[in-house]
């Protein structure tokens, strides 16, 4: 996976490129919990994404309590079907913000 | 019936993610079907990675058969586990109440259509399957 940051209106935008699996979960986790010390909402491009599993769940969940303990905003976009339906059978669809 | 023997570390994630997909790819499964395949696979191989030899590294047989349905089974020489008695995560609580982890085995279950354990002479065998329609 590769992870391009921009900031773009206002918000910081990471770029998912590639699979979010056990191995690249914590890369992405180094990159976008600092973020939330920057004050700018964040915004997680999944447009080149094509795979999140269970590794990457958690770190999308730390980055939602993140979150609501910093006031700063994440959310998603470009979130493929697939995707889609792993964050619906697992109940993220609801605890995750889509732009 | 295709087959792949690697230690069980999760270091070779990757080679066996590419080992389903190249044998899903040659049946020509869809990629929606073959996406959430590959998560159920690495789900259970990482599972083995970092619980089966606890600080040890062991191996893993990984047996593969492409027919009306895919069948996936992933042999190891670990402590007894059977995955299918852990408790399922409660999907409906809010990120504040919700646990970080704990979910690989439940998505494993909502992804395949059939899981199912056996211990056979001190070996671990789980056995995934999903039909193609």
């Amino acid at each position: 996976m590769t992870i391009e940051k921009k900031v773009e209106n206002g918000k910081t935008v990471l770029l998912l490129n590639g699979r979010l699996d056990t191995t690249t979960a914590p890369e992405l986790q180094e990159m976008l919990i600092p973020e939330f010390d920057g004050g700018k909402d964040l915004l997680l491009d999944f447009t080149e994404l094509v795979y999140v599993s269970s590794a990457g769940l958690r770190v999308l969940l730390l980055g939602e309590k993140t979150a609501k303990a910093t006031g700063v905003e994440q959310s998603l976009k470009g979130v493929s079907d697939e995707i889609m339906e792993i964050f619906e059978m697992t109940g993220f669809a609801d605890i995750l913000s889509f732009e | 019936m295709k087959e792949l023997i690697t230690e069980a570390k999760t270091e070779n994630l990757d080679a066996v993610l590419e080992f389903v997909e190249t044998e899903l790819d040659a049946a020509e499964l869809n990629k929606k079907l073959q996406t959430h395949i590959l998560v159920a696979v690495e789900e259970v191989f990482v599972n083995i990675a970092q619980y089966a030899y606890n600080s040890e590294v062991g191996g893993t047989t990984i047996r593969l058969a492409v027919g009306d349905e895919v069948v996936i089974e992933f042999e190891d020489s670990g402590k007894p586990y059977n995955p299918l008695e852990s408790e399922d995560p409660d999907t409906t609580l809010s990120a504040h109440e919700r646990k970080v982890g704990g979910l690989g085995v439940f998505m494993v279950k909502q992804i395949m259509d059939a899981v199912e354990y056996r211990n056979a002479s001190g070996k671990n065998i789980l056995t995934i399957k999903k039909n193609q329609v």
